[in-house]
């Protein structure tokens, strides 16, 4: 079996993994970070979505070989020091989740999307999270997060 | 779902990687996957060995060349619709690119991957039909050109030998006088064109001096929209346009799914094909 390096919330491992297992799975089942879930399987739901190089990625459509001698952050590698990422708490203080499934994907894709945008228009938000679905919120309250959460940010970084 | 097993290895250089695709017929390349692993996933594909081509640095990057891009095959959509040169030479490629999958999927997603897969609801084959590029192949045999109007063979074929891997694509800059866009049909943000189409319009003196026109989705490969492009030549704007594109669907063979019949899809190729020439003629 092939053997890989990855990297993921700060952590370095080694494993020796099939070829056929997906990085959701080695995430999840083997280095146990269950804060990434599994949705539709296809790329579609976005739930899985994770950094991979520090770019949003759907791991679900990954090969955990293809991930080799990368580094991998997901939901849980986001807070320090006990406390929320300012867009978790964002989440958190919008309401912008309501069975939670997709937040952990929904999290990710935000702060992907403050990358190239760190003041994003609702329009830009919506379509910034295109590839996120949620069936429960309707996604007004996500989108009112994400402002909130790049506000945050956005006066993290001016007061750091 | 769990893929099915496979044997995997990542190709230290392209001559390895079309040696292991020559020495096993079942084995498939694998570029960024969008579109590969989803279909091992439904276990709809078996094959035998991926040949992992993601990382071949010959095949990476958007290079600009004079009087053409060259478009590594393994350049994701991500940093195709970074390229200053796409954007300021190829914008149809950048306009089509941006309607592709979701900015997670673009992420590893590749332009090479997604022409190879030849699936005819993609957006990027009729855009480089319509730009009329040049498909490098490489195989143990050496390099060969194939003209785009040879390379959509039929549904999910390219004219791709099996030991042959796609090394990139040549877009030809047209130059001035130029317009483009990218009119897509959809019904949901990230979902496959129900219909799309790829228009690229050159005016002199206010008048329609030539057009190139890429169907999406409108047979088993995309088409060129030969007779609307014949109408629309030396054509004033105006409802003579509107007219031209009435025959948009002519000679294609839609496919029938569960978001359209082909009666649907012939309407929509009108009407998209009527915006898509309004819009790159500039007089939308």
């Amino acid at each position: 079996m092939p053997r890989m390096a990855i990297t993921v919330d700060g952590v370095k491992y080694e494993e020796e993994v099939e070829p056929r297992l997906l990085l959701v799975h080695l995430l999840r089942e083997r280095l146990g970070k269950t804060g990434t879930p599994v949705g539709c399987d296809t790329s579609n739901c976005g739930a899985c979505t994770v950094m991979l190089d520090g770019k949003s990625v759907k791991s679900c459509s990954v090969l955990a070989v293809q991930a080799d001698g990368c580094d991998v952050v997901t939901i849980e590698g986001l807070g320090a020091n006990g406390s929320m990422h300012p867009m978790q708490q964002a989440f958190h203080e919008e309401h912008a989740l309501q069975c939670g499934y997709c937040t952990p994907g929904m999290v990710m894709a935000a702060i992907d999307l403050l990358r190239d945008n760190p003041d994003p228009s609702e329009d830009a938000i919506r379509e910034g999270l295109e590839g996120n679905l949620c069936r429960c919120t309707g996604y007004c309250n996500i989108v009112r997060a994400v402002r909130r959460g790049a506000q945050e940010m956005g006066q993290a970084v001016r007061t750091s | 779902m769990i893929p099915a097993q496979f044997d995997y290895v990542r190709a230290g250089s392209l001559g390895e990687a079309v040696q292991e695709l020559a020495a096993d017929e079942d084995a498939k390349v694998l570029a960024g996957g969008q579109s590969l692993l989803p279909l091992l996933r439904l276990r709809l594909a078996y094959p035998s060995k991926l040949v992992d081509v993601g990382r071949l640095p010959e095949l990476t990057g958007v290079h600009d060349r004079g009087d053409h891009v060259f478009i590594g095959a393994m350049a994701t959509h991500d940093e195709v619709l970074r390229s200053g040169v796409v954007n300021a030479d190829c914008p149809l490629v950048a306009q089509a690119t941006a309607t592709v999958a979701d900015p997670a999927v673009r992420h590893r997603g590749t332009f090479g991957g997604s022409l190879a897969h030849c699936d005819p609801a993609g957006d990027l084959p009729a855009v480089v039909l319509a730009l009329e590029g040049v498909f490098v192949a490489r195989s143990a045999e050496g390099e060969r050109e194939i003209p785009a109007a040879e390379f959509f063979v039929d549904y999910l074929e390219s004219a791709l030998g099996p030991g042959e891997v796609l090394v990139g694509v040549r877009l030809p800059k047209l130059g001035a006088g130029w317009g483009y866009h990218y009119e897509k049909f959809h019904r949901t943000a990230q979902s496959w064109a129900t219909v799309g189409v790829a228009a690229a319009v050159k005016r002199s003196n206010g008048a329609i001096e030539e057009a190139r026109i890429g169907l999406t989705n409108m047979g088993p490969t995309p088409v060129r929209a030969r007779v609307v492009e014949t109408a629309l030549r030396g054509m004033q704007m105006g409802d003579d346009v509107r007219r031209a594109c009435e025959e948009a669907a002519a000679g294609t063979s839609p496919p029938s799914d569960l978001h359209a019949q082909p009666d649907y899809r012939r309407h929509l190729a009108r009407v998209l094909t009527h915006r898509a020439i309004l819009h790159a003629a500039g007089s939308p």
